[in-house]
This record gives C-alpha cells, sequence and structure tokens, in this order.
C-alpha cells in the first residue's frame, strides 16, 4: 500500500487548475460580495451609533436574549464602538453566508460531478484516488485565506473607531476558518452519500443545527455553544478582546474532519456512498402514477425533512419566549426606549420579527419544490413525461400547486413550533390564533415569489437564479433595512415588503386580495411561457 | 397513407441552423430507419415531433395533426424512447415503467411482466444503479408495453447487448406484424438494414438522401471481382468503373449501379470464368454520402 498511497493525489495540480478555470468568475463574485457588504454595512455604522450617552442606550437594548439568540452574545457592550458593533451584528451572518459559498462550492466539485458520472473521465486518467477532492480542498482553501486577507484589510483600510489592525485580521481570520471547516465537513459529508442533494441536503442541515446549538447554548449554557463551529468562532470577541485560540481549535477541527474524509474516499466505490441503496418495490402505488404523483414522490424526502426543520426552528425561537419575558421586567430602560404599539407588548413585536424570518426560510424549500422542475428538464428527463399524453400545463401546474400548498404549511408548522416551545416558557398565554392569521399573512407574498419562479421557469429557464438572488434581497432588507435606514421604496422592491408588521397591524382584506391576484397573474404568464418554449431534454 | 410527415422543418437555435428543410414521410405500417452522424440532427427532428421543440418554420405532423399544437393527443398514441435514458435514481425500474404507461393513457394493454422476462429487466432495483443497457430496457419494456400506433426511437440499442438487441429487433418484427408504424433513428446500420423498408439519410441538418434501400443502392457502386481467360484490355477506360486493383487472378473493381449491366457485358467478351459482385451495404451508403460527397466535416 506505501506506494499507492504515495499516488493518492498524482496531477492534483492541473485539477487545481482546473477547477479555478471552471470557477473563474464564480469564486471572484462571492469574495468580491462578501467583503462589498460587510464594507458597505461597515460604513454605515458610525452614522447609527454616534459616540453618547444614545450609544450606550442602544448597547443596553443590545442584551435583549432576542438578540442574542440571533446575533450571538454582544462583547464589549459597555464600550460598544463601531467594531464591537460590528463584530457583534455583522460577524455570524457573513460566517454563515461564508458556509454556504463553501458547501455550495464543495459540493459542486465532488458529488455533484462524481454523480454526472465526469469523475470517471477523470480518474480512467492518470490521476490520484484522492486528486479531485484533494484539489477541491486545496483550492477552497485558498478562496477561504484570500477571503480573509481581502476582508481583513479592507475593514482595516476604512480605519473606523475601535477596528485596529489585529481585529480586523482576526475578523478575516474567523471567516476564512470557518470557510475551511465547513469546506471539509461537506467534502466528509460527501463521501457518504451518493445523490449530491443527499450531500446538499445532510451539510445545510449540519448548518443549521450549528446556528440552532448556538442560540439556545448563548442564551443557557456556554458549553453548547462551544460545541457548535458557528458559537465557537464567536468567541474570539473580534475588536473587544481579539481570542485567537477558537480559529486555532477550528483549523485543527478541519484538519482531522480532511483526513477522515479523504480516508473514507480512498476506501469506498467510486459513485458509492456509505448508504447502500436498498431495492424497492417492483410495482408502482396507484399514488406515484399522475405528474402531480410524481412531483410529490421526488420531493418527498426533501419536503418532509424541511416540515420537520421547520418546526424544530419554531421550537428554538418559541423557547427565546422565556428569557425576553424576564428581560423586560429587569430593564425599565428598555420599556422607555421601544414604547410598545398601543395594545401590544413587546414580546408581540419579537414575534412580529420572528414571523418575517421564519417566512424567509420557509419560502426556500417553496422555491426548490418550483426549481425542481428545471433541474428535471436539466437531466433531461421531462422528455418522458411530455413525450406521454400530459400537458406542459399539467407538469408545470403540479410543481407550482405543491409550491403553494407547502407555504402553507411551512408557515403553520413554524407557528405551531413557536406556540409550543412559548406557552411552555412563558408566563403569560401565548396567543396562538392571533399569531397563525400573522403567519399566513405571508403566504400571500409568498405565492407572488413563487410566481415569479414560475415566470423565469417559463419566460427564461436560464436565469432561475434570480430568484434566489431575490430571496437574498429580502433576507438584507428585513434584517438590515431597519438597522441602515434604507430608504423605504428599497424595501418595497421585494414582496415581503409590502406584510404590515404582523402581528401588530392586521392584513387588509384589500390587500391580501391584491397579493394573490399578482401571484396568480404572475403564474399564469409563467404558463403561458412554458407553454410556448422549447424544452431541453 | 402518411403516418408522419415532415415538411420543410427548419430549427434554429440562435444563429446556429439545426435543422434545414427537413422533408420526411413514415408510411402507415412500415419501419421508417432515420440516420446520420452525430450532431447531424436526428434527435433535433425527433424532439420536434413530439412537440419539446417547436420548428422555427416548416409542419411537422404525426396522425395527420400538428406536432407542436396537438402534442398532448398525438401523444396518447405514441410510445417514445430517447437516446439517452435519465431516469430518477430513487425509483425503481419496475416504478418508472408503470409511470410510463400510465401516463400515455389507459389503451394499454400490458404485457409489463413478458416483456420484463424477455428483457431479463430486474424491476426492483432503484434506477440510480442501473447500467446504460438497463436504463434503456426500462424505456423500451414500457414503449413496447403500450399499445401504440407510431414507435418513436432515437438510437434504442446503443447500449444494449447483442441477446438483448436480438430481443429488440423481435419486438419491432411484432409491432410491424400488427400494421403499426415505427420511427427508427440508429446508428447501427446493420440494425436498419434488417429492420428498416425505408430509409432517410441526414447530414448536417438535411436529408441528403431517402428511399427504400434498393432505391438508395443504386446511388452507389457494387463491388464485383472477375477472373477472365484473357486479360481485359482497357477496362480503366470502360465508363463507371473505379478503384480497379489487378489480383493474381483476375481484377477487382467498384462499378456504378446503374453502370453495372454495361460493364459486365463488356467484360463478357473476355471469357469470364468466376464471377462475384457484392452488393453495397448500408455502411457503404453511408460512408459513401459521409466521405465521397463529403465537404464541410
Amino acid at each position: 500500500m506505501g506506494s499507492a498511497a504515495g499516488t493518492h493525489f498524482t496531477n492534483v495540480g492541473i485539477l487545481v487548475r482546473f477547477i479555478l478555470r471552471r470557477d473563474r468568475v464564480r469564486i471572484p463574485i462571492w469574495i468580491l460580495s462578501l467583503v462589498g457588504i460587510s464594507i458597505a454595512v461597515a460604513l454605515a455604522f458610525p452614522g447609527l451609533y454616534p459616540p453618547g450617552p444614545e450609544r450606550d442606550i442602544l448597547a443596553e437594548t443590545m442584551k435583549n436574549p432576542a438578540m442574542t439568540s440571533m446575533l450571538g452574545p454582544g462583547y464589549g457592550l459597555d464600550n460598544y464602538h463601531i467594531g464591537a458593533a460590528m463584530a457583534h451584528q455583522m460577524l455570524l451572518f457573513t460566517a454563515v453566508a461564508v458556509a454556504i459559498m463553501n458547501i455550495l462550492l464543495a459540493i459542486r466539485h465532488t458529488r455533484s460531478d462524481e454523480e454526472a458520472g465526469r469523475i470517471e473521465v477523470i480518474r480512467s486518467l492518470p490521476v490520484g484516488k484522492l486528486a479531485n477532492s484533494g484539489a477541491t480542498f486545496f483550492v477552497l482553501v485558498m478562496v477561504n485565506l484570500a477571503l480573509a486577507l481581502v476582508m481583513g484589510v479592507g475593514l482595516r483600510v476604512l480605519g473606523l473607531e475601535g477596528m485596529d489592525m489585529a481585529g480586523s485580521l482576526l475578523y478575516g481570520a474567523v471567516l476564512g476558518v470557518t470557510g475551511i471547516f465547513f469546506a471539509a465537513v461537506t467534502i466528509f459529508i460527501a463521501q457518504l452519500t451518493e445523490t449530491s442533494r443527499g450531500a446538499l441536503g445532510f451539510s445545510f442541515t449540519f448548518m443549521g443545527l450549528s446556528y440552532l446549538l448556538r442560540a439556545v447554548g448563548d442564551l443557557s449554557s456556554e458549553a453548547l455553544s462551544l460545541v457548535s463551529p458557528l458559537g465557537l468562532i464567536l468567541r474570539t470577541e473580534v475588536y473587544v478582546n481579539d481570542h485567537w485560540w477558537p480559529i486555532l481549535v477550528m483549523l485543527a477541527a478541519s484538519v482531522i474532519l480532511i483526513m477522515f474524509a479523504f480516508r473514507l474516499n480512498t476506501i469506498r466505490d467510486l459513485e458509492a456512498g456509505f448508504v447502500a441503496a436498498k431495492p424497492g418495490p417492483s410495482k408502482a402505488s396507484r399514488f406515484l402514477l399522475s405528474p402531480l404523483g410524481l412531483a410529490l414522490r421526488l420531493q418527498k424526502t426533501t419536503i418532509i425533512s424541511w416540515v420537520v426543520g421547520m418546526f424544530v426552528l419554531g421550537v428554538s425561537y418559541g423557547s427565546v419566549y422565556g428569557d425576553i419575558d424576564a428581560f423586560f421586567q429587569t430593564s425599565d430602560l428598555f420599556e422607555l426606549l421601544l414604547p410598545g404599539t398601543e395594545g401590544f407588548s413587546l414580546t408581540d413585536q419579537f414575534t412580529a420579527t420572528l414571523l418575517a424570518v421564519m417566512a424567509m426560510i420557509g419560502m426556500i424549500p417553496v422555491l426548490l419544490t418550483v426549481l425542481k422542475l428545471k433541474s428535471e428538464e436539466q437531466a433531461h428527463r421531462t422528455e418522458h413525461v411530455l413525450a406521454r399524453a400530459v400537458s406542459r400545463r399539467e407538469i408545470l401546474g403540479s410543481y407550482i400547486s405543491i409550491a403553494l400548498l407547502l407555504a402553507i404549511v411551512m408557515q403553520v408548522v413554524s407557528v405551531l413550533g413557536l406556540w409550543s416551545a412559548a406557552t411552555a416558557v412563558m408566563d403569560e398565554p401565548f396567543n396562538l390564533s392571533l399569531t397563525l392569521k400573522g403567519g399566513l399573512s405571508y403566504v400571500p407574498v409568498m405565492w407572488i415569489m413563487v410566481g415569479l419562479a414560475a415566470l423565469l421557469i417559463g419566460l427564461a429557464p436560464r436565469l432561475t437564479g434570480l430568484i434566489w438572488i431575490c430571496l437574498a434581497y429580502t433576507f438584507f432588507i428585513i434584517y438590515f433595512g431597519g438597522l441602515l435606514q434604507v430608504p423605504e421604496w428599497l424595501g418595497k422592491l421585494t414582496p415581503f415588503g409590502y406584510v404590515p408588521d404582523v402581528p401588530l397591524e392586521k392584513m387588509g382584506f384589500p390587500l391580501t386580495l391584491a397579493l394573490i391576484l399578482v401571484a396568480f397573474i404572475l403564474t399564469g404568464l409563467g404558463l403561458k411561457g412554458y407553454e410556448k418554449r422549447d424544452i431541453y431534454g | 397513407m402518411a403516418i408522419l410527415r415532415v415538411n420543410q422543418v427548419t430549427k434554429k437555435f440562435g444563429h446556429f441552423t439545426a435543422l434545414d428543410g427537413i422533408d420526411m414521410e413514415v408510411q402507415h405500417g412500415e419501419v421508417y430507419g432515420f440516420i446520420g452522424p452525430n450532431g447531424a440532427g436526428k434527435t433535433t427532428t425527433i424532439r420536434i415531433l413530439l412537440g419539446i421543440l417547436q420548428a422555427t418554420s416548416g409542419t411537422a405532423q404525426i396522425f395527420g395533426k400538428d406536432a407542436w399544437n396537438d402534442a398532448v393527443e398525438i401523444h396518447k398514441q405514441i410510445a417514445y424512447v430517447p437516446g439517452d435514458v435519465n431516469l430518477w435514481s430513487n425509483l425503481t425500474g419496475g416504478e418508472v415503467i408503470d409511470l410510463f404507461v400510465k401516463l400515455r393513457g389507459t389503451n394499454a394493454k400490458n404485457r409489463r411482466e413478458e416483456l420484463i422476462q424477455r428483457f431479463d429487466l430486474d424491476p426492483s432495483k432503484k434506477c440510480g444503479t442501473y447500467s446504460k443497457g438497463n436504463r434503456q430496457k426500462v424505456a423500451l419494456i414500457a414503449a413496447f408495453a403500450s399499445d401504440a400506433d407510431l414507435y418513436i426511437l432515437d438510437e434504442p440499442t446503443s447500449g444494449l447487448d447483442p441477446l438483448m438487441e436480438q430481443v429488440f429487433q423481435e419486438c419491432i418484427g411484432e409491432v410491424k406484424e400488427a400494421g403499426k408504424s415505427v420511427l427508427l433513428s440508429s446508428h447501427i446500420l446493420s440494425e436498419v438494414e434488417k429492420l428498416c423498408d425505408r430509409v432517410s439519410i441526414i447530414r448536417q441538418g438535411k436529408i441528403i438522401e431517402s428511399g427504400t434501400l434498393q432505391e438508395l443502392r443504386h446511388l452507389t457502386r457494387t463491388r464485383v471481382k472477375v477472373d477472365t481467360a484473357k486479360p481485359v484490355a482497357n477496362l480503366d477506360q470502360v465508363e463507371g468503373i473505379h478503384n480497379l486493383k489487378t489480383l493474381d487472378r483476375g481484377v477487382v473493381f467498384h462499378v456504378d449501379t446503374d453502370k453495372i449491366g454495361s460493364v459486365i457485358k463488356y467484360v463478357s467478351d473476355y471469357g469470364i470464368l468466376a464471377l462475384e459482385s457484392t452488393p453495397p451495404t448500408l455502411e457503404d451508403l453511408f460512408i459513401h454520402h459521409y466521405r465521397d460527397k463529403g465537404g464541410g466535416r
């Protein structure tokens, strides 16, 4: 085995160049947008947090457990300078974005290529067993190092208060190691599953769990947060105490993970995973035998996992209510600062934010359901269905109906999760029907997003990625819109901007009707387009 | 009666002309061969016939109905096997066969079990574990299990082993016997030669020849090997003779098929001792059209 092991990485250099060639646009776009957004937000902070008593009051509000659950623990709140604010409010989200980048890039070059049979071609050449995984990891390490450096230097040159060289470099380093860690995790997971969808699902689940574990840990138990990679990295206390040890722990963990991944890669068969495919029924159940049945069956696992995931998310957010209650009772200052809207408590305001956030997260599986049709087309599988007595309206209609229904299911499930945990931890009763109504108020705009996705599939199938940009923009506006005080019209660019602040405000019937009408017009146009265009397979 | 009629169909993808005024007619009850090199436009033509792509100009009709507008109606009576069969990796072969038969409509008389046995397929395996040949079997079983009037098959045997190819040819025979029509696009010329009544050859988006094999053979040359008592004088001067070679005994040459009579007459004056003539195979036709008429490729 000695000589065989020595050839595991043969020609890895050529593959590294090949990956860089394939991603010569993708990688710079990721790095530049991550750095660009960070710098834009950093530049906005001095206006938002002018030195003085006002800043101290704002810092006080940051002790709110709701804030902690979303952003992580605030460090240096007694001297909340721009650096401290930046690290507190931006670092975790940017780290999540970096994790997403690494998951997507890692799967693209490992399991996706393998599933498509492209690795087979590569492996038939004089190339080592680990050359592809090795090259992928090497490229991602370089990408993350570049990101860390550009980010660190970029933040430093802004010359903002509290953002010194050491802190800025640490800020970049946190993002860099987070990226490297998630690249290693993803390459590890890519060894286990046979499909890229499976690998993607597991990787994102891992990321989601890390986030939730940290949220719970930050409120109740430091140990839990330290176990979560996304919790651990915040213990660097960037711009405040600048601890470097979490960086070292993350690096060590990454090395161990990638070694395991490489080991698994060398002992498994090409295109196999470690979960063997079991034989299934030799006859189809009646349920499968229609375009709708097929569409449902293909996405069964994805849908069920998301339903469970949304419930868990609701429960985790709901468990925060107890801390909020206690916090509001002890903090008179907060009461002064944010007088509740007439007749509504501060808890309700927190609920409003949560509903918006959960609706956006619930949007992801809904869009995945519609866009599944596009990946079916790319895999030349719609032609099987269309070559039989099935109309185009029927096939796209099936996917859209599932998505429309799933939007409602997602909202109900997340509110139920929220309610079940909140009633358990709160002294006052949690108003289920009001919250449910609030959650369902988002359904019409979710349908508009479905309509937009349908429109893209019908008219511009190559541009379906735009819908994710639209959702990312929505995230940005809802999270940072208030913080950055963006003009109102920017908020109105996304359908979500039209939903009132439920449950504080009520969504009127005319507005609901108008939004639903828009959704149906968009869907109708999408169906029309799909009936008229060429299908590519 | 023409069951399938393609009239002056042109298909452009941006500036690229994939099909340039294609004409084709498949008669009721015939097996029609559609041959051409990779990228010539076979699959594009078939996709237009299926109403998956829309012709830039011209008309494509099946059963007298428009391939694009009446796709669903037409598809109730056709069975299709794509060249590259991609299936859902988490469904079993049996499930996919049932789905395909069901989606066509309900007029199928179920020959499922018999075909699964003949094609030797394990229907309880997930499609993700099937080889290319097995995926093709799934599509073929679904096609032949349905009682269609027209079978459109796009290189259906490229992954099958010789035994399974035999089964496939039997199936085509049965379908033909039952008076159905078949459009068979293929690379395997011996298969086309064995199965097809008429053939079209497509090249760079244009149909360059079509007709029965017999008609097409007239367009090319027959190989003749002849041994004569006296050496044949000035054979290379005779019209229609090509590639003349002298052997130890006699000569061998290619002759234009329409000149074969006059050439034999000329040679017979020299006292024929042995004569061997090989009709052109489809392969010769194919190479003749792609290499000899060459140009462009």
